[in-house]
């Protein structure tokens, strides 16, 4: 458990402190005509898991990895350890990671597609004031949630992302939140699905994302109706919107991708647009992913993607601005968009049904995938919280549809209106680690969605 | 150390304690286009302590394996068992107590790592061959070696220690032509992943794998689009993997079918009332839970619970007998399963997943599937897949399609998809392959749980046959 009387800011120091020692170890073990690069992904997460109004599993993890680059001229491999806090148990482990690198360099290639910063540039950013303890958090979760079927998940706790290199720069990110996603079930697989993350839990904030959980959990215990395949209004919640441009994440902006013809946006580096209305950016002003890269690069505060339904840019990490002669942004390797954020429209949110009409109320969809990648046509379920409603009312809850449809047709053609309000959504996704990401987005007024199962 | 000595005394109380000790070594080597990118390898160590006591349960991992360390995990996993015992789902006081005694090794364990210029060299000869077109815009040949040492030791009594090999090899190459991208893979990114050492990479050709690869995808690029209908499929034991693990592996986990996923990965259009008699699948369908097959990627000899694991039939003749639950969803339900409860790593606690989940072979050889087929599409290699969260209604798709016309294979088609429903489309399974059409494959990435883990599993299953299947293609191009 997170000791509730351990202030954020001696945590924060420590973690920071133990990383600069790690730096200078990695820097004393090096030899002459040596470099390093080396990262930091380090977390103290309390994880508390709910089934049926009751706590399934509840456990902690602190976990430190540092993955150590070793250079020497354009040669270089990495290394990751786990680390433990212990100095001398650490001391050894490093020692013992570039002992290893520097015997593996001479069967390595120069890699002609290296590319490390030529200026140091040095960051450092902290949020989060400390959180109450997590049992109290659940407590709190669990009391409101009498009486109810909850299933949900708490992770909170310091989540610390660092960089280090031999030029002396030194990059550091810590963030101190919780996240909270859960579900109410009515019947099945009729639920509503909601979410509060941020810096400091508010049990009054709480209390009213409950409030209207619940209210949207009467409109869910309605009978609900089967829809047959077809086209459809729908209108897309900023949480559905999630699943789809989530998606186009996965390749889509990459500048590798685009430069070898695999991005599923490949048709609009050939002029085919979307919507005037969408313009969609990395936008790091929200300060929620770090504002470096693994090879030591800083982020730039905005990079432009798509403007006014044309594509406008890229991510490019340092790799891909040497293969293919770009210019790097800040992209980490996988060049996927880690802090996007899509421009609001005109359509205010709490009018959005109104101005649907009768169609589809779409609150999240589920797993997403291209089915023909070169066309931008992806397939995926409705989920959670999506109604049928006519002449702006909704009328009952769905069953489960597939859509599949192309990107340009849904944030092109049939894009009616983007809401001017966005929301941002902190991810809650913990593979490996807790991610520090997650978008801002509008909802989307579809004039058509097309349905086939 | 942990892993090769006694524990030291803990000085610890509790109802009952486990201590999961993982050490876990990876080595990675990639080619891309003719490049090798610089070699990556990490040693991740930890354990995960978890402690039942007052009828509440909790855990805690570290990375600390000092036996202060030790000690401060189980001391704040013991917190966690008295600070949520009362609104605990579970009694921890009804969950077994396990107490194994044992050690299980999978082939290829302490086998040379190879070094880091064969690797290259190996795969940059493939990466070379796979050149062989300007339309052949980018191509990556890579192997992964994963090796790991689990040891688990309980307040019971037990004591075991498993160590794996698995060798992950993969080759991918895309073509363009025409304003249209193809990619064709060797099975699916990483699709081929098996327990083993470097006879993994012989078992499938990887040696030559990457002029067979490129040509493949010039053809596809080229190829026109599946045809859209309603036709027989008969589905390539790379392609069958997936649509055992979505549609039938996930809808049995147990934890889902007791609601814990139900906030993430999803619930089962399965019920427990279900075990016992509902019709799965055809009389054809028979699906085995399988931790004995050596070279399967999920072979083991315990799971992260400790209980010991054996070959179990699920579906027999199309009938649903049990479900994927370890001891303690089995104890939750008081439904027979299986051994899989498995965590992915020290830092995460185990869940009920896959493991080696096979579909056992029939009689049919693949020229007598392919002569029974009046108008089909013959598909190889997942490419695409999507499915609702209770496991029902699907759409998959493949990398490669071959048209069948009145018994023959007729020619090649690009961007093969198909759509069902889980619960009817098992009762399609219309021909089996015999044991000459089966591979032994699976895939390192099944994701489930919060927190979330990946988890490698093992699925194996011949060519299967299916009638009249809703078939479509791609939209253009």
């Amino acid at each position: 458990m997170n000791a509730p009387d351990s202030p954020v800011a001696a945590v924060g120091a420590r973690a920071r402190a133990r990383f600069e020692e790690w730096a200078a170890q990695i820097g004393r073990a090096l030899e002459p005509g040596e470099r390093y690069a080396a990262n930091y992904a380090g977390e103290a997460t309390d994880f508390v898991r709910m089934n049926r109004g009751r706590i399934r599993q509840a456990g902690s993890v602190e976990q430190h990895a540092l993955a150590i680059r070793l250079v020497r001229g354009a040669r270089h491999a990495e290394h990751a350890v786990e680390l433990t806090g212990m100095a001398d148990d650490d001391r050894r482990a490093i020692a013992a990671a570039v002992a290893g690198l520097r015997a593996l360099l001479p069967d390595i290639d120069d890699d002609p597609h290296l590319l490390l910063p030529d200026r140091v540039a040095d960051t450092a950013h902290e949020s989060g004031t400390g959180l109450p303890p997590s049992e109290r958090v659940v407590d709190e979760i669990l009391t409101a949630a009498h009486g109810l079927d909850l299933v949900g998940f708490y992770a909170a706790g310091p989540v610390w992302r660092a960089h280090a290199n031999s030029d002396g720069q030194r990059n550091w990110h810590a963030a101190t939140t919780f996240n909270l996603q859960w579900s109410l079930y009515d019947r099945g697989d009729k639920a509503v699905k909601s979410s509060y993350a941020g810096f400091a839990w508010d049990p009054a904030e709480w209390m009213r994302r409950m409030a209207t959980a619940r209210e949207r959990l009467a409109l869910v215990a309605r009978p609900s109706r089967a829809l047959v395949p077809g086209a459809y209004r729908a209108y897309l919640a900023p949480a559905a919107l999630e699943e789809i441009v989530g998606l186009l994440g996965w390749g889509g902006f990459s500048g590798r991708a685009l430069a070898t013809r695999q991005s599923p946006l490949t048709r609009m580096q050939d002029g085919e647009r979307l919507s005037a209305e969408v313009t969609i950016d990395e936008d790091m002003s929200a300060g929620v992913a770090p504002a470096f890269q693994s090879d030591g690069f800083t982020r730039p505060d905005r990079v432009a993607l798509v403007r006014a339904g044309a594509l406008a840019g890229s991510l490019v990490s340092p790799r891909t601005a040497r293969e293919f002669s770009l210019v790097a942004n800040g992209a980490n390797g996988g060049e996927s968009p880690e802090s996007l954020a899509m421009a609001g429209g005109a359509l205010a949110a709490d009018r959005a049904i109104e101005a649907l009409d009768t169609g589809l109320a779409i609150g999240n969809l589920w797993y997403t995938n291209y089915s023909d990648r070169p066309a931008c046509r992806i397939t995926g379920m409705t989920r959670f919280a999506t109604f049928w409603v006519e002449r702006g009312r909704i009328v009952a809850p769905v069953d489960p549809l597939r859509f599949d449809d192309t990107i340009y047709r849904m944030l092109g053609s049939n894009l009616e209106a983007l809401t001017r309000e966005t929301e941002l959504l902190l991810s809650a996704e913990s593979y490996g680690s807790r991610q520090l990401a997650g978008p801002r987005l509008p909802g989307a007024l579809l004039r058509e969605l097309r349905f086939t199962l | 150390m942990p892993f090769d000595a006694p524990i030291p005394d803990l000085a610890f109380e509790a109802d009952y304690w486990s201590l999961r000790f993982v050490d876990r070594q990876t080595r990675t080597w990639t080619v891309r286009k003719n490049v090798a990118l610089p070699p990556a390898s990490a040693r991740e160590r930890g354990v995960m302590a978890t402690v039942h006591d007052r009828g509440g349960l909790g855990y805690a991992a570290t990375s600390d394996l000092s036996a202060a360390g030790l000690r401060a995990a189980l001391v704040c996993a013991r917190e966690w068992a008295h600070a949520t015992a009362a609104r605990s789902l579970l009694d921890a006081r009804t969950l077994p107590r396990p107490s194994p005694r044992g050690q299980w090794a999978s082939p290829g364990v302490g086998a040379s790592w190879g070094a880091t210029r064969e690797w290259t060299d190996l795969l940059m000869a493939e990466s070379t061959a796979a050149a062989i077109d300007p339309r052949i815009v980018d191509w990556t040949v890579g192997v992964e070696i994963r090796e790991s040492t689990v040891r688990l030791v309980t307040s019971a009594g037990g004591d075991v220690v498993q160590r794996s090999r698995m060798m992950l090899p993969g080759l991918a190459v895309t073509a363009h032509a025409n304003g249209d991208t193809q990619t064709r893979t060797l099975h699916g990114y990483r699709g081929i992943c098996q327990q083993g050492g470097a006879e993994v990479l012989a078992r499938f050709g990887f040696a030559g794998a990457g002029r067979r690869v490129a040509d493949e995808a010039l053809e596809l690029v080229l190829a026109p689009n599946c045809p859209s209908g309603t036709m027989d499929l008969l589905a390539a034991p790379d392609q069958m993997i997936l649509q055992i693990h979505e549609s039938i592996g996930h809808p049995l986990e147990l934890d889902r079918i007791l609601g814990d996923e139900r906030n993430f990965a999803g619930t089962s259009f399965v019920t427990p009332d279900l075990f016992g008699h509902y019709r799965y699948g055809s009389e054809l369908l028979n699906v085995t839970f399988d931790p004995t097959r050596a070279e399967e990627l999920a072979s083991y000899g315990y799971d992260d619970e400790g209980t010991p694991a054996e070959k179990t039939w699920l579906i027999r003749r199309g009938i649903l007998e049990r479900p994927l639950g370890g001891a303690t969803s089995q104890a939750r339900s008081g439904l027979a399963g299986v051994a899989n409860a498995r965590a992915d790593h020290w830092n995460r606690p185990a869940i009920d997943r896959m493991a080696n989940l096979n579909l056992e072979p029939g009689g049919s050889s693949f020229d007598e599937l392919v002569a029974r087929v009046g108008r089909g599409v013959y598909m190889q290699t997942n490419a695409s897949w999507s499915i609702d969260d209770s496991r029902n209604k699907f759409q998959f798709g493949c990398e490669r399609g071959v048209l069948i016309e009145d018994g023959k294979l007729a020619g090649v088609v690009k961007n093969p998809n198909y759509r069902g429903v889980s619960a009817s489309f098992w009762r399609s399974l219309a021909g089996v392959g015999d044991a000459s059409t089966m591979q032994v494959l699976g895939t390192p990435y099944c994701g489930k749980g919060e927190p979330a883990q990946i988890i490698w599993v093992g699925h194996a299953s011949p060519a299967c046959l299916f009638t009249g299947v809703d078939v479509f293609g791609g939209d253009g191009s």
